[in-house]
């Protein structure tokens, strides 16, 4: 049993759901990760989601955008990030890391070779945003010949037919986008995540996770009403951007925001 | 005259999943899955409906202008010694160049999706004003994205947009200029994706758009076969466009793609020099990736970051290439070269003192390798040289090299 498998079966047991922070590897400064990611656990985060900064991120808003501009100006490639999953474990041997980020990098080093580093890293899961399962077939075979998850996005725009083949080739959790739009966009619309959610149930027994538009405690506690988890985006990144001339205080601001959302969902 | 019939070429590309060899495919986030097929699914029924078709081909004849004509230069071909240099006079449509054939044929396609607003990405300008124009005949609202840089570059061809009706707006992160232009397009798209169609400029971007861009230009290379038969008597020795995204180039070379005496021959930027870095030519210069929904050449880094590019003209100022160009490469179909800015200002000026024709600085590149081209040629041989767009945009730029100040 994989580090998600086994987070996830623990969690139900426990009648908890997930906390799922997104940050950047690299921003604002490499050093800046690592200390943030053990803050993140520390203040109740049960998966880190660490994106992979891209020139290009294509589906993402203005927020993080910036964020890989922030970390590439560091010069962040694929293989630091892979660096500082690996400093990561050397203190937190249980909390999954997912990457998250676009394909090209992947592309760069080369399938098999970034599923071996990233397993020996200690990476538990991979999304990558820009690649569809109908164009994965050697990526997720890589990732399996190391036991490493594939997690891919569900939109409120897939179609039925679309949405089953997803459930059946994703391992993991199923990612589902809760708005029409880019990361950072809008607020989401609790009711008509939860009609979609309940519905999806009969297509997996994956835990269902939301991202997308959940700014505070009160949203992620509503979202986790239906869902097994709340992932936490934007505004991580809005706050790691309003200390970006001050980075050794970002991993307390950014924790102090996962503790709020915690409490929330905890109390709910 | 269809889109689809009579296109003469068996390597029946792109797929059913939108692949060209290894290339094209769809590289994109689940939120916009859903839209591309059912753009597929409309494009797959009405490229083969008549009354669509002949909708189409109304709107190229009485709009456009269309046919483009085949011209003889005969004083540049005698200034470059060797073979003949024609020109098929895209620069002549409708709206400056060829983008109008796509937009025309993506309007229609966003009226039978009853789709209010249209946007789209523009680096040059070009696509922009083809867009806004046909936004406005339809009474469609227009958004276009357009780099920081660009819209420095191109300022006429912003108030040209702005006339039309269309709202500009400059995108002003990463490099500023057209790959960042199609970013903040697809952003919106996924944002609006209910009531919005995006016009995408070039033959690429995730399938079907490759597809139908190739399509809805292809006109230009079937009118180019018949001129060329009707005026020379045969098929050229070569086809000669420039290639950004390269939709010109494919909209020439599709029809002859079985007509394998015909060489094919699409020009990139060479910007500075391929040797400084300095330029936009991924398939002269660059490696396969992902970009924009496609698996093509790009100009990248070893660690998979896009690369910025450089050209003086802002219309082939791109990292990428559409998908089936980068097949033709590995097939060796068609053969793919680069022209510096120093060559392309030089042909400007040549066109423009010799025949009295100025090209869009894109177009330049074409000119300046056709000519290059010709001095080995013998006199009975034929170079047509797509002329993709007219140079009025650019006097700015030229001027601006001239140190004048305007």
């Amino acid at each position: 049993m994989n580090r998600i498998e086994a987070r996830f079966n623990q969690l139900k047991a426990d009648g908890r759901k997930a906390i799922i922070p997104y940050v950047t590897a690299g921003d604002s400064e490499p050093a800046v990760t690592v200390p943030l990611m053990h803050a993140l656990v520390e203040a109740g985060a049960d998966v880190i989601e660490l994106g992979v900064p891209f020139s290009d991120p294509m589906a993402d808003g203005p927020v993080i955008q910036l964020a890989c501009e922030r970390s590439l100006v560091h010069g962040t490639r694929l293989l630091d990030v892979l660096d500082m999953v690996a400093e990561f474990r050397q203190q937190d041997a249980d909390t999954p890391v997912v990457l998250m980020g676009y394909l090209n990098p992947v592309e760069a080093i080369g399938y098999e070779n970034f599923a071996q580093r990233a397993k020996a890293a200690g990476v538990d899961g991979v999304l990558t945003v820009d690649l569809p399962p109908v164009e994965s077939e050697g990526l997720m075979a890589a990732l399996k010949a190391e036991g490493l998850d594939i997690i891919f996005l569900i939109s409120p725009t897939t179609s039925p037919v679309r949405r089953k083949a997803i459930c059946e080739q994703g391992s993991g959790y199923l990612y589902y986008v809760s708005v029409k739009g880019v990361t950072g966009s809008k607020a989401l619309n609790v009711d008509e995540v939860a009609t979609y959610i309940t519905d999806m149930r009969h297509d997996t027994d994956l835990p269902l996770c939301v991202g997308f538009g959940i700014r505070d405690g009160e949203a992620a506690a509503a979202v986790c009403q239906v869902a097994d988890g709340a992932i936490i985006g934007s505004v991580l990144v809005n706050q790691i951007a309003e200390l970006s001339d001050r980075p050794q205080e970002i991993p307390a601001a950014v924790a102090a925001i996962i503790k709020d959302m915690r409490t929330a969902v905890d109390a709910a | 005259m269809s889109t689809t019939a009579e296109q003469n070429n068996s390597l029946s590309v792109p797929d059913a999943n939108g692949h060209f060899g290894i290339h094209g495919g769809r590289f994109v986030s689940e939120t916009l899955m859903g839209a591309l097929e059912e753009l597929e699914a409309l494009y797959e029924r009405l490229s083969k409906d008549p009354e669509f078709q002949a909708e189409f081909d109304k709107d190229l004849a009485h709009y456009v202008g269309r046919p483009s004509p085949l011209y003889h230069a005969e004083r540049l071909s005698a200034h470059c010694g060797g073979g003949q240099i024609w020109l098929k006079r895209e620069d002549l449509n409708h709206t400056g160049a060829h983008k109008v054939n796509n937009t025309i044929g993506q309007a229609l396609l966003a009226k039978y999706m009853g789709k209010p607003r249209v946007i789209a990405e523009t680096g040059a300008g070009q696509h922009g004003v083809a867009s806004a124009t046909v936004a406005a005949r339809l009474g469609l609202e227009c958004k276009v994205y357009m780099g920081e840089e660009d819209v420095r570059r191109q300022a006429l061809n912003v108030y040209r947009m702005r006339l039309l009706g269309a709202e500009v707006i400059p995108v002003t992160s990463g490099t500023r200029t057209l790959k960042d232009a199609m970013n903040e397009a697809m952003r919106d798209w996924v944002t609006n994706v209910d009531n919005t169609y995006y016009i995408i400029g070039t033959a690429a971007g995730p399938h079907p758009y490759p597809k139908l861009v190739r399509d809805f230009q292809a006109v230009i290379g079937r009118e180019t076969k018949h001129q060329s038969m009707a005026q020379i008597g045969r098929l050229p020795d070569a086809v000669v466009a420039c290639v950004g995204g390269g939709s010109n180039a494919i909209g020439m070379f599709y029809p002859f793609m079985d007509n394998t005496e015909t060489r094919m021959i699409g020009v990139e930027a060479g910007g500075f020099g391929l040797e400084t870095g300095q330029h936009a030519a991924p398939l002269t210069a660059g490696r396969p990736g992902v970009l924009h929904g496609m698996r093509t050449y790009l100009m990248e880094d070893d660690a998979g970051q896009i690369l910025g590019t450089h050209s003086v003209s802002a219309g082939l100022d791109y990292p990428g290439v559409g998908p089936e160009h980068s097949y033709l490469k590995d097939i060796g179909r068609a053969e793919y070269v680069a022209a510096t800015d120093d060559e392309a200002m030089d042909a400007f000026r040549k066109l423009t003192q010799i025949e009295g024709i100025m090209p869009a600085l894109e177009s330049a590149h074409a000119v300046a390798y056709a000519m290059k081209m010709a001095k080995e040629m013998s006199p009975d041989q034929v170079i047509v040289v797509n002329l993709s767009g007219r140079g009025d945009k650019d006097i700015h730029t030229v001027a601006q090299i001239d140190g004048i100040e305007m």
